[in-house]
């Protein structure tokens, strides 16, 4: 580090230790806002005092510096009996060589208690993924309010009630039991994933702040992988699929920020490396047991990041995936998906009884609209192709997409 | 901590029942609260709304209604009164109550003023 701290090397150093070192005060002094406050005073005092002496071991430095910071304003309130006292005895103990610090010995990692405290099932789920963003990943509540496009007085009052649940209906700060701990996991997972998608989708807001969820999301799942004490196949298939999808993040979207079709991606630019990556995690997982619902979206994803060209791919093992996907978890979005695999594995003619079949359940979902307009146009019947465009284009929400769907329009409406 | 659990169910189900099968409902009551007979601090049933009566001052009048505060199809019909450890000890209480299966148990945690 430079003898003068720069304000971006500590914003960086702050995303990277913020929910480790919270997630060891929390355990110290049990009180998030608290914990929380004596941190952010730590990075505070850091910009100052590191300018005159760099610290050999940053994360120690700050942990002792809001230990102390902590247990000085404890004794203050004169609320300083029993484990504090202990406490403070130990981190007075510490603090004058704090710049010696075993980092690793002496920061514990708490980070998997926090999560399953964050993605607890009694907070509403935009709470979980709101807490999870701000204690773990360290976004300020600016920002999550930037990527979730609400105003920040909102997200602010979403973070207070959370915590405020946390502290007054005793939720725990604790891995759960051996009992609980599968469907605690899946509820973690489900917020992780959230945390992807919404940076995923290209539905609103700054490209930037999304493919920062994106990375978050990522960094989260291999955080909880490497903290588990046993290894877990759909956790795995969940981290494989994230990679493998962001991995083609970049060409989603062209330079005028239209949405570009997964067939009309430039592949060339696709991260090699991470798909790499991806493949092999997924592998690890369909090794280790059966495919769950992640794995199996996961293996489709490979499946796509394998055909070097569009025209390669192959849609019967995705058709086939899709299946098993299905009778894991029926769902009409997921029969849509796979009625698209056999349209590009059998032809449209295959694929239109089965898109109308889920006429009833997705009357009111854009693209199954635009899904059967689709195959109506490749039938070569345009008009009943217009008018499913059209559907489309009335309940789409999405910019991007709407504009797609007008570009199709037109090219049908020219074509006469 | 402590923790309030209401119990809401359709009073319906109840008027129907058959009496074996309100005898088998009572002894899964009774099993439960010897179970749970540590972290159990009180609890009682209650009459069904039909018995309620709903009382407010306004402007230093007294009204009486006949009826529960909120007409729901659900409706408070018994509570406990628990000593957990945490929320997750209070649910897992809160689940094993024969009512959870048909109804919905509201757990609450206790105001404490000091």
């Amino acid at each position: 580090m430079s003898a003068k701290l720069e304000v971006a090397e500590l914003d960086r150093l702050c995303r990277a230790e913020w929910g480790r070192l919270l997630s060891a005060l929390i355990r110290d002094f049990g009180d998030f806002d608290f914990a929380e406050e004596v941190l952010q005073d730590a990075f505070a005092s850091a910009l100052v005092e590191w300018a005159a002496r760099p610290p050999s071991s940053p994360r120690g430095w700050l942990y002792a510096a809001a230990r102390h910071n902590a247990i000085d304003q404890l004794r203050r309130r004169g609320r300083f009996e029993g484990k504090l006292a202990a406490l403070a005895e130990t981190a007075e103990r510490e603090a004058p060589a704090a710049d010696a610090f075993d980092e690793e010995r002496t920061v514990p990692d708490e980070r998997l208690r926090l999560i399953f405290t964050c993605c607890h099932p009694a907070l509403a789920s935009e709470a979980q993924v709101a807490l999870t963003l701000r204690t773990l990943c360290g976004l300020t509540t600016d920002e999550i309010a930037r990527a979730f496009l609400v105003p920040t007085s909102t997200m602010a009052q979403r973070l207070v009630r959370a915590k405020a649940k946390i502290r007054g209906a005793g939720i725990p700060y604790s891995v759960p039991s051996a009992v609980e701990l599968p469907d605690r996991l899946a509820e973690v997972m489900a917020v992780i994933y959230l945390v992807f998608n919404e940076g995923y989708s290209a539905a609103k807001g700054d490209a930037l702040v999304r493919g920062e969820l994106c990375a978050e999301a990522i960094r989260l799942a291999q955080v909880v992988r490497s903290l588990l004490p046993e290894p877990l196949s759909e956790l795995e298939g969940l981290l494989a699929l994230m990679l493998l999808h962001d991995a083609r993040r970049a060409t989603r979207v062209d330079v005028r920020g239209e949405l570009v079709l997964l067939a009309d991606q430039d592949r060339g630019r696709w991260d090699r490396a991470q798909i790499d990556e991806g493949r092999t995690l997924l592998q690890t997982a369909l090794r280790r047991g059966p495919a769950g619902p992640y794995a199996l979206e996961a293996a489709i994803a490979a499946v796509h990041a394998e055909a070097t060209r569009a025209e390669d791919t192959d849609w019967r093992q995705i058709a086939g995936l899709y299946q098993r996907l299905h009778a894991l978890h029926a769902s009409p979005v997921v029969a849509l998906n796979h009625a698209i695999a056999v349209s590009m594995a059998d032809g449209p003619r295959a694929a239109l009884p089965l898109v109308d079949a889920l006429e009833r359940q997705l009357a009111g979902y854009h693209l199954w609209h635009a899904t059967r307009a689709d195959l109506l146009r490749r039938l070569g019947r345009s008009d009943a192709a217009i008018i499913s465009y059209r559907r489309a284009h009335a309940l789409a929400q999405n910019a991007v997409e709407r504009r797609y769907l007008e570009r199709r329009l037109s090219e049908l409406t020219h074509s006469y | 901590m402590q923790y309030l659990l209401l119990i809401y169910e359709e009073e319906n189900r109840f008027a129907n029942l058959g009496k074996s099968e309100m005898d088998k409902e009572l002894a899964e009551y009774r099993a439960f609260g010897k179970e749970f007979a540590s972290a159990i601090q009180g609890g009682n049933a209650l009459q069904p709304t039909g018995t309620a009566t709903t009382v407010r001052v306004r402007e230093g009048r007294r009204l009486t209604t006949d009826g529960p505060y909120a007409e729901a199809k659900e409706h408070l019909g018994g509570y406990y009164l628990v000593e957990a450890r945490d929320l997750d000890q209070a649910i897992a209480i809160a689940a094993k109550i024969p009512g959870a299966r048909s109804g919905s148990i509201e757990v609450r945690p206790i105001q404490k003023f000091s």
